[in-house]
């Protein structure tokens, strides 16, 4: 070996491994954004063909949506299938935010450690539990439960699968907003409780507020999830597109309505394929507003100590 | 008295030292009592997810248990309820974690290491990030499309436990990531440090140092996440795991249905022991589930530094 190259790396196995190893992890890295884009790319192609039938105006304004009638009857207006999303949506946020919050400010704030650690497993089984089981139990406890008080409820209701999905959602925003309570620190507590407040006082006047941009990013992260959970709504809501606020009433998501097409035989070329793509682009545009949302809140109203 | 003395001196009120003190103890016995109930409110509202979880595991074994024997286990889907099982059913799932978990966590630890061991925090860092954020957002009937879209149709890998393993895994790697990626930058970085200072290469540090060390973590994350996959419906439903399946998958590309989508169909039947055979099966799942959740907190809690 010459004198000049003496420094240089030497070409064996082990250095070629050192240089190659790097671009093999990029590649897997890669692919969450190759995922990304093929969603949306997916998404997009197929809802751009459907827009090529049904003008995009009437989809967005329609208020009917009868995509599995015959071609004759069929109308594509999409607000049925918004409404009843946002319905469930809203009526999951009535069952889970009191409860959620409550549940977090009482692990964060005054449960003492035996207590927490009996009670942060449950909530980690519930969160665990699989979408369908809440749905079985949405038709078999909640729903006859329900009519027990309102005998005139229909089988398939709204206030069954939104109560369903609070459920459902209720220890995500547990957790997620604990976590944010407790990032606060606690010398902040402890001056609190220096100048006599009550551990309710020191949880309302000044863990919550320090916290406000966490828990309100779990609570928009938590809906976001009710708005794009499907088993649930597929199972106890039911299957009708209906334009209504009142929760008594049948209803069908988007996400319910996307089940009910993909389970039939559909031809790949037929515009109700299709309709699942802009049915989904809907979904996927509603849930990454509200994912992007939870994000900046969190960072934008974050209190730094 | 020494205090009345201090309050004389202060109180410019026209109200006597005494009934100001009596106010002042009034208004503590009111804010313990309301920092009393508070406590119990919280309580109560956490306590709620531990009532809801009993109820729902009473309903389900009190409905199932009678059903669940060695014949449900053992037999294929049949019209006829006594005669029917989840045979089939059990091994689509397994087929379908088998071939999900070696890919998730080859693709989602390597993504990880890339993240945390190589990237420098530029443009791409940023991207990836905001992509494996957005994707942990994205509804599981999106990627249900996206599987549908990609690998059933233009991958053709028609409807097989492959195109539904690979949905299973795109669905799930973000949460891998992002838990392998806390348990590598949980390491400390003194042992990072002492070995690449007795001349080991960077990728012998990671193999041999940084690996082992924060692989418990890795391996919750992963079982946690896996866990999430076999309970998943909508994706595979959107994928086409049909329904009704009277035969094991033999190999990748056979046609397949999964417990969850069996339990599904079951609860869409209109004979009521067919309710029954759902729940027995929801046991099964639920058994599965939980195991495995074991199985990860075991691990964080015996390896836990």
């Amino acid at each position: 070996m010459s004198q000049s190259n003496r420094f240089k790396r030497k070409k064996t196995f082990r250095n070629t491994l050192e240089g190659m190893i790097p671009k093999i992890l990029l590649a897997c890295a890669f692919l969450s954004i190759i995922t990304t884009f093929a969603i949306i790319f997916t998404l997009l192609s197929e809802t751009v063909s459907f827009f090529q039938e049904v003008p995009f105006l009437s989809f967005i304004t329609g208020t009917e949506w009868t995509a599995l009638f015959s071609e004759a009857q069929q109308q594509f207006g999409i607000l049925p299938l918004v409404a009843g999303t946002l319905l469930i949506t809203v009526g999951a946020a009535i069952v889970a935010i009191p409860v959620g919050l409550a549940s977090a400010i009482y692990l964060s704030e005054f449960a003492p450690e035996r207590v927490r650690k009996v009670l942060k497993p449950v909530l980690e089984v519930l969160a665990g539990i699989p979408t369908i089981v809440y749905g079985y139990f949405a038709i078999t406890v909640i729903t006859p439960m329900l009519r027990f008080f309102m005998p005139e409820l229909n089988f398939f209701n709204a206030l069954s699968a939104s109560i369903a999905v609070g459920i459902m959602i209720i220890p995500m925003i547990a957790s997620l907003s604990e976590d944010a309570m407790r990032a606060v620190p606690d010398h902040i507590r402890e001056a609190a409780y220096g100048l006599g407040s009550t551990r309710l006082e020191v949880a309302l006047k000044i863990v919550l507020p320090a916290a406000l941009s966490g828990v309100i990013a779990s609570f928009v992260l938590a809906l976001s999830r009710a708005i794009g959970e499907t088993m649930i709504v597929t199972i106890a809501a039911g299957a009708t597109p209906n334009l209504t606020a009142n929760p008594t009433e049948t209803v069908q998501t988007m996400t319910a309505f996307m089940v009910q097409a993909a389970s039939g035989d559909i031809s790949f070329q037929s515009i109700v394929y299709k309709s699942i793509y802009a049915v989904g682009m809907t979904l996927f545009v509603f849930t990454l507003v509200m994912n992007l949302m939870a994000q900046w809140i969190a960072r934008r109203f974050r209190e730094e100590y | 008295m020494a205090t009345q003395d201090t309050f004389e001196g202060k109180n410019t009120s026209s109200l006597s030292d005494e009934s100001a003190f009596q106010k002042g103890s009034a208004r503590v016995t009111y804010r313990r009592f309301k920092n009393k109930s508070a406590h119990a409110l919280f309580l109560g509202a956490t306590l709620i997810g531990v009532v809801i979880l009993a109820i729902l595991l009473y309903d389900i074994f009190q409905r199932g248990l009678p059903y669940l024997n060695s014949d449900f286990i053992q037999n294929f889907a049949s019209r006829r309820p006594s005669q029917a099982g989840i045979q089939a059913a059990l091994w689509g799932s397994i087929w379908v974690i088998a071939v999900t978990a070696p890919l998730t966590f080859v693709i989602g630890v390597a993504s990880a290491i890339y993240l945390e061991e190589y990237s420098q925090k530029g443009f791409l860092y940023r991207f990836i990030q905001l992509s494996i954020g957005n994707l942990a957002g994205v509804p599981s009937i999106v990627f249900g499309m996206l599987g549908l879209t990609i690998f059933v149709r233009q991958l053709a890998l028609g409807r097989s436990v492959l195109a539904g393993a690979l949905t299973m895994t795109l669905l799930i790697l973000p949460i891998v990531i992002v838990s392998a990626r806390e348990a590598i930058a949980s390491v400390p970085n003194a042992l990072r440090h002492a070995s690449l200072a007795m001349g080991a290469t960077r990728w012998q540090t990671i193999r041999q140092v940084v690996l082992p060390y924060s692989l418990p973590g890795i391996l919750t994350g992963t079982i946690l996440a896996l866990s999430r996959a076999i309970g998943e419906t909508a994706p595979l439903i959107m994928v086409g795991a049909v329904t009704y399946v009277a035969f094991n998958p033999t190999s990748l590309m056979d046609e397949f249905t999964v417990l969850p989508i069996q339990i599904y169909n079951w609860m869409g039947q209109p004979k009521e022991e067919f309710q029954y055979l759902a729940a027995a099966g929801i046991i099964v799942l639920l058994a599965i589930l939980l195991s495995m959740n074991a199985i990860a907190i075991y691990l964080r809690n015996k390896f836990q530094r």
